[in-house]
């Protein structure tokens, strides 16, 4: 038989009023759990990424249903498909336009190493010009695989120092 | 339908010669009158959609070394389908070709793709523009000098380039191209894989620069 334990677990006196915590760990709660994605869709794995926005897969249990097409509201910029050259600079344009903390989930074969496009027109992988926190492996990765790369994001996120990294700011 | 119409242009236009083919009839027109023929195609025997226009690059040193191809159909008369290719006139670095943009405004995107892929120069098009690669890429990536993975240059963007330091690379082909090996039974076997796999992305080749990664 279970006796709560009132003494303390719970004291009704102060209920509301106290929380301890470490601001670390305050401010990576609160990031973690609403990261809302830039959806930088450029080749096939953009569908499997709307997959996972939709009621099948739903990446609203994890916060990040919110695709923001302005990369000023968003936090975690998923590259979803093929980065060719000449889409490159915009690709980087667009990351410095987000406002930090930002982090960026590099899905797929293509965005992770330029895939099977071995060729002039393709960057090899989207590392050479942002940086990257999370590579998925697939040509496409399943969706689950993506909200896994999601929960690995936000594994990272949580042993982040935020706190000092934002008094240092 | 489309063999009365080749026999019709080859006595309009007596220069013109069969061209071998394994399926619908084609035929060679000499540079100067492939605008009028086309025209006459058009006109006379109602091809009145271009399927599509193409370029071939017979290798270096050949002559002549571009050829482009045209391709109609005529969608009032069931089954009415030619080719039409002619030589390039110019030189190996800048061949040229009369635009028929004036006969089919679909040419235009078909021939900045073909301008933009080999180089050939259409002579009276609106707007001759690169439309794959970015303007100011140097080179012609279909003709037969260039290699598949690319040759060293620099991003569309300076100041992206300098910020990343990142350029555009000959891509590690990791002893590839990857290609498969026909008449192999065993599908293991047989999938498409580099032939030579001695060097990778750590192990750079002497000729290119490291790939290297942005880490902010
Ligand atoms: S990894 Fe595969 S599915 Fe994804 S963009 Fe590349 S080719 Fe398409």
């Amino acid at each position: 038989m279970v006796t709560p334990n009132t003494e303390l677990g719970y004291n009704s006196k102060v209920e509301g009023g106290v929380i301890v915590s470490r601001a670390d760990a305050a401010i990576n709660w609160i990031r973690t759990n609403s990261m809302w994605p830039m959806p930088m869709g450029l080749a096939c794995c953009a569908i499997e990424l709307m997959a996972v926005g939709g009621a099948r897969f739903d990446i609203a249990r994890f916060g990040a249903e919110v695709m923001r097409f302005s990369p000023r509201q968003s936090d975690v910029m998923i590259v979803a498909g093929t980065v060719t050259y000449k889409m490159a600079p915009q690709v980087r344009r667009i990351y410095d336009q987000m406002a930090a903390p930002k982090w960026v989930i590099a899905m797929g074969a293509c965005a992770s190493s330029g895939g099977m496009y071995r060729s002039y027109a393709t960057l090899q992988g989207v590392d050479r010009i942002v940086p990257v926190d999370v590579y998925v492996s697939g040509c496409p990765p399943r969706p689950e695989a993506l909200i896994d790369a999601l929960m690995k994001l936000q594994t990272k996120v949580r042993s982040e120092p935020s706190a000092s990294r934002l008094l240092s700011a | 339908m489309s063999a009365e119409a080749i026999t019709a242009l080859k006595a309009k236009f007596p220069q013109a010669t069969d061209r071998a083919s394994a399926d619908h009839p084609a035929v060679n027109v000499p540079f100067g009158d492939v605008v009028a023929a086309l025209r006459f195609l058009r006109d006379e025997w109602a091809f009145d959609l271009l399927m599509d226009l193409t370029a071939i690059d017979w290798a270096e040193g050949a002559a002549p070394r571009f050829t482009v191809v045209y391709h109609l159909l005529s969608t009032t008369r069931a089954g009415s389908y030619v080719r039409v290719a002619t030589n390039c006139a110019g030189t190996d670095a800048e061949p040229t070709a009369p635009s028929v943009v004036s006969l089919w405004p679909g040419a235009n995107w078909h021939e900045r793709e073909c301008f933009d892929m080999f180089g050939i120069k259409f002579e009276g098009h609106p707007d001759l523009r690169r439309i794959l690669m970015w303007d100011g890429y140097p080179y012609h990536p279909l003709r037969k000098e260039f290699p598949l993975a690319g040759i060293e240059t620099d991003l569309p963007v300076a100041d992206i380039q300098e910020e990343t330091g990142t350029r555009v690379i000959a891509a590690p082909m990791m002893g590839g191209p990857f290609v498969a090996s026909p008449g192999e039974m065993n599908l293991t076997e047989a999938e498409p894989r580099a032939k030579d796999e001695s060097w990778a992305d750590r192990e750079v080749r002497p000729d290119q620069t490291p790939l290297r990664q942005v880490k902010d």
